[in-house]
């Protein structure tokens, strides 16, 4: 069975704009992931993947379902036991989804981006019957080793897949899925040239919604959706209102309620984020030339985003972080972290501190994916923007 | 000499040598910092004092400081400091607390702490990538991070001639000569291999005596506590790596350690039961802690902390000196590999030790600074006691904020699991 063969999110097909955008909100709000399900259903494969970065090409080439494992605002009734205080949730909700068969897997890979996470591949191990590997993505890009030793990496990855989907993966089917993937990616940049420049024309949820989506679904499925929905949105003939821009940064592993980014959305222009980066990791086009893996090596280290989990000399995050909001005209940032979350309660004294420093208004906050009570972070976000509206 | 000379000679020669190198070391460090001579930050996990020494570089391990804080009970100053900055209370404290010594312009209770020409780190914890990030920002000197890539899976450590070990061998030489020519670039001295492989000749013996002292504790009664006196051994191991004064004081606590099992020289207190203990020290009340145990006749005689804040010297592993770069390079992938198994794998050693060291119980302390070392141990601990039966004990609190450390409730519990285990055997002994 080939991934093209299974589509697994249909309830978005001829309806309007509006209630399509509706149908993937449904989707990415609910805790069921019911494309991964119908995925399994139709026989197929899948390989979850924990935040941040996964060269889902690989898995894909293989015929299998790469699934963004991250989390999801459930109760980790199961999963609870298993870890001690002082924890993110992200990583118990997680663990939920697998002790509670609601996401069936064939292969867990996560990756050490934190000390939290890096726990994670062995708790699963323990617990489940399916293989559960560390990715060692390079925490040295800068070193002129670095490409090789990830090509290398990215080799025994292939290995795993071939192994666990019981199909050999040609370089051939490397470059057919990292064309796939240009495009994705090439649709996901353009829905957020749409954010920056005509933030009026697209909801902070629909776009988040849409974006959510790429790692619940079949790209090839994903595509077609931005495909059509996107020059839908830009038809739109939403007029421009006098809202602050803010750019929404401290989402590169778990995920805000998806009602926190509604209320964003109602009170602000979100013209861009960090919502899961790893799905805008690399920032251009991977190269279908040449050896497959050394190019992905290659992206993942060159052409790439920026993230507290990374730490390149070439990308201080707080360089990145302001050269974002200048892209993005952005007025204001958003500095979030997840509760417990230690690079991001790192990174916030570091942007802070940065942005002070340049004289760029930001809101500080802290969230869990398992909120659900807003109206005190409502009244602050109003304040806070209030105060530059009438500065 | 006669026995009793001896004895007295011996029996606590390695604490007290030890502590009278620890105030050598920090006389040296605060030396550096009131000339403004060179020092470089590097961590227990893979220090690369065998490069740094090399280059006369002297070593400031800023964990050791921040535990220094905790020790001698002022680190909620430095920690209240740091919050103050900006630093959320759920961030690691030994972060909090260096970030308050660095505020303070390197003000630290044993002595000035130096900024740093060079921060040299590994990734077997992430925080001491975001650390050293914030001395990169603070005095814009060069962090070097040698990345050492773990073991993928439970029980799936790759070895010599496996292409996947070969991989990760070659990525660790390539960043391990990367750091000999920014060294040269940041002392102005050149690369002297001779000095190197005299400096891997100190190592050698000191990873060789470190296995050799771990083992000699499966004595009965055991000789040393390995969470009290251990920290001492631990604190000279990890700051004279690669240096004659180090080598010779391991050889000696040796010689120490072989007279004491030799003799039956046990610990001052009777040895009821032997505890392997997991995680990090409660720094904050130190000795208190470890009396919640020797209270009732328990003894640490090893630990996990012993294994990964060695950075792995455990293994014993012994470079080739006919190729010295190159098996630096292999030494550290495998040491600080075990390092992190012991942290993220720890049950396969702790099975181990359980058997080797006669084990009545396991005390599982996870601390809300570190997650690289506690986020697992639930868990680990259910499969643990699934697999072996041995009883064990789940506390938890912190190495450095005494916020969290609340000692009554700790007492409550180690005096329950106590009673638990006398009980335990009491009712063998009934059924024996």
């Amino acid at each position: 069975m080939t991934l093209t063969a299974t589509t697994v999110f249909e309830e978005w097909r001829g309806k309007s704009l509006d209630d399509a955008l509706l149908e993937c909100r449904d989707q990415v709000e609910a805790a069921e992931f019911d494309t991964v399900r119908r995925w399994r259903e139709a026989g197929g494969k899948v390989v979850g993947h924990f935040q941040v970065y996964f060269p889902e090409e690989i898995v894909h080439a293989a015929g299998m379902l790469p699934f963004k494992v991250r989390g999801a605002p459930v109760e980790p009734n199961k999963a609870d036991s298993h870890f001690g205080s002082y924890l993110c949730s992200i990583l118990k909700t997680s663990l939920e989804l697998a002790l509670s068969d609601v996401v069936e897997m064939e292969m867990f890979v996560s990756h050490p981006i934190c000390d939290a996470a890096r726990n994670l591949a062995a708790i699963w191990g323990r617990n489940v019957d399916y293989p559960c590997q560390i990715l060692y993505l390079p925490q040295n890009p800068n070193s002129a080793g670095s490409i090789e030793y990830l090509r290398h990496e990215y080799d025994r990855m292939r290995r795993m897949a071939e192994e666990v989907s019981g199909r050999e993966i040609t370089d051939d089917d490397l470059r057919n899925s990292i064309d796939v993937f240009n495009e994705n990616r090439r649709l996901l940049r353009e829905l957020y040239d749409i954010k920056r420049e005509t933030p009026w024309l697209i909801a902070a949820e629909d776009a988040y919604a849409l974006l959510s989506l790429a790692g619940m679904i079949p790209r090839e499925e994903h595509n077609e959706l931005l495909s059509e929905l996107l020059p839908k949105i830009r038809e739109r003939t939403a007029k421009q209102e006098d809202r602050v821009r803010i750019v929404f940064e401290g989402a590169f592993c778990e995920q805000p309620p998806f009602d926190l980014v509604r209320m964003l959305g109602r009170t602000s222009y979100v013209v861009d984020d960090d919502f899961h980066i790893g799905m805008r990791w690399v920032t251009q086009d991977v190269s279908t030339e040449g050896d497959p893996l050394w190019n992905l090596a290659e992206a993942y280290t060159e052409y790439s985003s920026y993230s507290p989990v990374q730490h390149d000399t070439r990308k201080p995050k707080e360089d990145m972080l302001k050269a974002r909001m200048a892209e993005a005209k952005a007025d204001a940032a958003i500095l979030a972290a997840a509760k417990m979350c230690e690079p991001g309660l790192e990174e916030q004294v570091t942007y802070t501190h940065a942005l002070d420093e340049a004289g760029i208004a930001y809101f500080v906050s802290e969230f869990e994916e398992n909120m659900t009570s807003f109206e005190q972070l409502e009244m602050q976000v109003e304040t806070f923007i209030e105060n530059l509206l009438f500065a | 000499m006669t026995t009793t000379d001896a004895t007295h000679d011996l029996v606590g020669r390695g604490n007290r040598e030890g502590a009278a190198l620890f105030r050598d070391w920090f006389a040296e460090i605060d030396e550096t910092a009131r000339t403004g001579g060179q020092s470089a930050y590097v961590f227990v996990m893979g220090s690369l004092n065998e490069i740094l020494k090399t280059f006369d570089l002297p070593v400031i391990f800023p964990e050791i400081n921040s535990l220094q804080t905790a020790v001698r009970r002022v680190a909620h100053e430095y920690l209240e400091e740091a919050e103050d900055h900006g630093y959320s209370p759920d961030v690691c404290g030994y972060v909090k607390a260096d970030v308050g010594t660095q505020l303070r312009g390197g003000e630290h209770p044993m002595g000035q702490i130096p900024q740093p020409s060079l921060s040299v780190l590994t990734n077997a914890c992430n925080t001491y990538i975001k650390w050293a990030e914030i001395w990169e920002r603070m005095y814009e000197t060069p962090t070097f991070t040698i990345d050492i890539p773990g073991t993928r899976e439970a029980g799936g450590q790759t070895w010599q001639g496996n292409s996947d070990f070969e991989a990760d061998r070659k990525y660790v030489e390539t960043q391990v000569r990367e750091l000999i020519t920014l060294c040269e670039e940041i002392t102005g001295k050149k690369f002297d291999i001779d000095k190197f492989r005299q400096v891997l000749t100190y190592t050698n013996t000191m990873s060789r005596s470190w296995k050799q002292l771990l083992d000699l504790n499966k004595s009965k009664p055991s000789l040393f506590n390995a969470l009290t006196d251990a920290t001492i051994y631990l604190g000279v191991a990890n700051g004279f790596r690669g240096t004659e004064a180090g080598a010779g004081y391991f050889e000696r606590l040796v010689e120490e350690m072989e007279y004491k099992a030799a003799h039956g020289i046990g610990q001052t207190i009777e040895e009821e039961y032997r505890l392997l203990f997991v995680g990090v020290p409660c720094y904050p009340i130190f000795r208190r802690f470890n009396e919640l145990f020797t209270d009732w006749g328990g003894q640490f005689v090893n630990s996990t902390y012993l294994w990964f804040a060695s950075g792995g010297s455990n293994r014993g592993f012994e470079y080739d000196l006919t190729d010295p770069v190159a098996s630096l390079a292999e030494g550290v992938l495998i040491s600080v590999r075990d390092a992190m198994d012991a942290m993220f794998h720890q049950n396969e050693v702790l099975v181990g030790m359980s058997e080797d060291f006669d084990i009545d119980g396991v005390i599982y302390h996870p601390i809300k600074s570190c997650r690289t070392v506690s986020t697992g141990l639930a868990d680990g601990r259910r499969h643990f006691s699934e697999e072996t039966g041995i009883p064990s004990l789940f506390i938890e609190s912190d190495m450095m904020d005494r916020r969290v450390v609340s000692e009554a409730q700790m007492k409550n519990r180690i005096d329950a699991f106590f009673e638990g285990l006398a009980s335990r055997r009491l009712a063998a002994g009934v059924q024996g």
